[in-house]
């Protein structure tokens, strides 16, 4: 089996894995890192979120052939990031998860978002989080701290 | 004998204008000829470019269609404002350089062609064989691309060239492909470009040529 040398949560690790293993087991099993979540493994729930080259990806259908040279930045990862730390106090001060297991991608998602857009609006938020699903129906508190942490991110004299 | 002299030379008078005209005639039924060969290839080249797997992505609204029914994209999915989807679910969150083992189709530099290349309206409904024609010969509308340049496309895009391997869906089941193969695809548009990209309903071929 070939080796493949990734770079996660700015770290080098190097693996030796079938080249069709998604990125997503190469994470869980391989590097033991298991805050990003199983859902669907179609890509249709996004439990499985994580940030490639700072695009959000579903790492169940990225074979770790294709990932590259691209840095990956998991949930494990985003304490050390000033927004994935802000938002992640939102989530806690918006008391938004119920059972939990879909939030790190909800969480990677919403990194994504606000990295792009600090000021996302009800239909940016939709249109950005659309594609996470939370059996727990938690989307209106996600929606919540999402605002939260975007009032975070302005500039003191504009919250 | 000298009276025969004039009647030589009307003769041969006569003989220069009809091949002139038998000359102008021949090259006019060449240039028909010619042209019908590309509407008919146009035809072909048509037939691939309304079918799901490339319509799907030339909509005309703030969304792609998936599937062969052409339904909506699943997770109201977004054009952006690049065509690439928008932060957190981009088209390429979840499509890859590749076809995915999992099912999820994939292509390097997956998105959503601009609206001006849409080749169907707002209900879905699917542009004449003219209308696509003009739209696509339209270089103000498709990327200041001239025959040459759509022929280069036709044959080496990325997603182009997806159409025709577009993988299978997550039962396993095999997504359906253009009624050519890529082959007679480039064959098809290289007969049309050739003819000078004649469009349906039009007198004479559509000026795309480099400026």
């Amino acid at each position: 089996m070939p080796t493949y040398n990734v770079t996660v949560n700015g770290q080098h690790k190097e693996v030796t894995v079938d080249p069709g293993t998604p990125l997503l087991w190469v994470l869980r099993e391989e590097l033991k890192m298991t805050g990003t979540k199983y859902g669907c493994g179609v890509a249709a729930c996004g439990a499985c979120t994580v940030h490639l080259a700072g695009i959000a990806a579903r790492s169940c259908v990225v074979p770790i052939s294709l990932v590259g040279s691209r840095p990956i930045v998991t949930i494990e990862g985003t304490i050390r990031d000033p927004v994935g730390r802000i938002v992640q106090d939102a989530w806690i001060s918006e008391d938004v998860v119920q059972c939990g297991y879909c939030q790190s991608g909800q969480i990677m998602a919403a990194i994504a978002l606000l990295k792009s857009n600090p000021n996302p609006t009800d239909t940016n938020i939709e249109q950005s989080m659309g594609g996470n699903i939370c059996r727990c129906g938690t989307y209106v508190r996600i929606r919540q701290a999402i605002k939260a942490a975007a009032q975070q991110l302005r500039p003191r004299g504009s919250r | 004998m000298r009276s025969l002299i004039p009647i030589l030379i009307v003769v041969a008078g006569a003989s220069a204008s009809e091949r002139v005209l038998t000359n102008t005639i021949q090259k006019s039924k060449a240039q028909i000829s010619t042209r019908a060969a590309g509407l008919a290839a146009w035809t072909q080249v048509y037939s691939v470019l309304t079918h799901p797997r490339c319509i799907n992505c030339h909509t005309a609204t703030d969304h792609p269609d998936q599937g062969d029914d052409r339904h909506r994209h699943a997770f109201n999915v977004v054009r952006g404002p690049d065509g690439k989807g928008v932060p957190g679910l981009n088209c390429v969150t979840c499509h890859q350089s590749a076809n995915s083992d999992a099912g999820v189709p994939g292509a390097p530099g997956w998105h959503l062609a601009p609206l001006s290349m849409r080749w169907q309206d707002l209900n879905g409904q699917i542009f004449s064989s003219a209308q696509v024609c003009k739209s696509l010969t339209d270089r103000s509308k498709n990327g200041n691309l001239d025959g040459p340049d759509l022929l280069k496309h036709n044959n080496e895009a990325a997603l182009v060239l997806w159409a025709f391997h577009p993988g299978h869906f997550p039962s396993g089941n095999a997504f359906s492909q253009p009624p050519l193969t890529h082959e007679e695809f480039v064959t098809a548009t290289r007969i049309w470009v050739e003819a000078g990209t004649p469009c349906p309903g039009t007198a004479t071929a559509a000026k795309n040529v480099r400026p």
